[in-house]
């Protein structure tokens, strides 16, 4: 008899977490990840950071150097696309047509950028980040004088651009909302990162609607249905992600935002786990179902789904959390917002680049965004997930210390 | 290339190489070893490979940051010896360099 073999589909964060979750839970079979980018699995969140820069390199991004995943006998199938899972026979399809028979299949296959699709959006300069090829891609249009527009004002979208402008670039960021992180956070925070960015240099204009882009063999200027015109040498569309579930919903798997998991990570089908971007599921703390875009869900998820698969059942209850680094401003999200019924606001917004935002349902704390206070970020998170009550009103005077809250 | 010891909170104890320039954290991702999450890849944003540096070797390793000497007051079980692993690069000096893992993270 052969030895049982799992096969995880998706070379990403989620991936790379799953395979060795499985050596270290006790899998003793063989693993195989499929990824259809050619590089061994990589941190993202440095591409619109350091790795932008130049700073860090390929090599440098990887989770994991080759020789560990070696070591444990983890082996890669890199540049390669499933195109078909069959979960009748166990099999599954790649786009050259070889076939692969699996035992147990792992399902990290992330999300992929939204695209914009108007004229002009094929001309050259006309890019998206999401992984390192975009980033190489970049890196060929970017130089001191000149103008890099981005379309969208969400997280990604104000990380390129603080990233550009430090590279010298005359950044504008273009929002089709009324506001900067529209879709994810408070007015109070929008108004902070809208004040930075022009601080810094960066231009932001919003309910800006994008009707194309012009240009002759690559792009000269974004163009707008009122007429107005946005000279740049290179656009950049951060307009959020989308999951990727069509394996999955092709298999029969339900994919509703997100291929649906169970706490243990579990799919309908008992021989299937997925983990990371591409899930959807119900999270304890809020009662509700989610799909995550996150680091930290990824991993947690990845280890979960690992157990099930080696018989463990461990049941996936961890607090959401989040980080975005621009400038010299490291924001700290624990927990959900949204849904929050009063916020207390510690610091000041206003002026600086230090406060924190804690969110309430019910006087109970559900999340805290945290600009540049690692101790709000810390003490919140605690908070949050033990559910212990706070004063708010001492919560609101930064001279009293944070950690005094839990005392 | 520098060893460096993780000894895990029941006492099991991981003699790895660890090349100079690469940080306490990433050696212990790298080499597998539980105990040492690293969320946020090293980044000093998630408090998640706080280790207790040996005594014999805190004065040979550069102080932390503010960032992280706040991050790491309010770390599960704080003590003076407590250190993010992700912002400490190997050097040879630190060739032998001893780190305690937490309860916490596993």
């Amino acid at each position: 008899m052969t030895e049982p073999c799992c096969i995880v589909i998706g070379a990403s964060h989620a991936g790379a977490q799953l395979a060795v979750s499985l050596r270290q839970q006790g899998w003793e079979g063989r693993i195989l990840v499929i990824g259809d980018e050619p590089f061994l699995p990589y941190n993202r969140p440095p591409l619109s950071k350091t790795f932008l820069s130049g700073e860090k390199h390929v090599d440098d991004l990887l989770i994991r150097p080759e020789a560990q995943y070696e070591k444990v006998g983890i082996e890669f199938l890199l540049g390669q696309r499933v195109v078909e899972i069959d979960r009748h026979n166990k099999t599954l399809t790649l786009s050259h047509g070889e076939i692969f028979n699996y035992d147990k299949l792992a399902l990290t296959t992330g999300s992929r950028v939204r695209t914009l699709d108007i004229p002009g959006s094929d001309l050259r300069g006309v890019l998206y980040l999401r992984d390192i090829n975009d980033v190489e891609q970049i890196r060929h249009f970017i130089g001191p004088d000149k103008k890099a527009v981005i379309v969208g004002g969400g997280y990604i979208g104000l990380e390129t651009a603080a990233m550009l402008c430090k590279l010298g670039l005359a950044v504008t960021i273009l929002e089709a909302g009324e506001r900067i992180l529209n879709r994810v956070t408070v007015p109070e925070l929008s108004a902070f990162y809208t004040r930075v960015h022009n601080e810094e240099g960066v231009q932001i204009e919003t309910d800006v609607d994008i009707s194309g882009f012009g240009g002759q063999d690559r792009v000269q200027e974004v163009q707008c249905k009122d007429g107005h015109v946005y000279p740049a040498d290179l656009v950049i569309i951060g307009i959020g992600v989308v999951p990727n579930t069509e394996l999955a919903e092709a298999a029969g798997l339900v994919v509703e935002n997100g291929i649906r998991v169970d706490a243990h990570c579990l799919t309908i089908d008992p021989d299937i786990v997925a983990a990371g971007d591409c899930t959807n599921h119900h999270n304890p703390f809020y009662q509700c179902d989610l799909r995550l875009e996150s680091v930290q869900n990824a991993m947690d998820q990845a280890k979960v789904a690992a157990a099930t698969l080696c018989n463990k059942a461990i049941q996936y209850n961890a607090l959401p959390w989040f980080w975005s680094d621009q400038y010299d401003i490291k924001l700290q999200i624990a927990g959900i917002s949204s849904g929050h019924e009063e916020l207390v606001l510690r610091g000041e917004p206003e002026s600086g680049r230090k406060f924190s935002v804690f969110y309430f349902r019910q006087d109970k704390m559900i999340a805290v965004d945290a600009i540049n206070s690692p101790q709000e970020f810390m003490i919140g998170k605690q908070i949050i997930s033990k559910g212990l009550k706070v004063d708010k009103i001492m919560l609101a005077d930064s001279s009293v210390s944070i950690r005094d809250l839990l005392q | 290339m520098p060893v460096v010891t993780y000894i895990s909170h029941d006492g099991a104890i991981n003699d790895v190489e660890v090349a100079s320039g690469t940080s306490v954290m990433q050696g212990a991702v790298d080499n597998m070893i539980d105990g040492i999450v690293a969320e946020c890849g090293g980044s000093c944003s998630c408090a998640t490979c706080h280790v207790y540096i040996d005594d014999a070797w805190m004065d040979k390793i550069p102080a932390a940051s503010e960032m992280e000497k706040d991050m790491l007051e309010c770390v599960l079980e704080p003590e003076s010896n407590s250190r993010l692993s992700c912002q400490i690069s190997v050097t040879d000096e630190l060739d032998g360099l001893v780190v305690k893992l937490p309860a916490s993270q596993f």
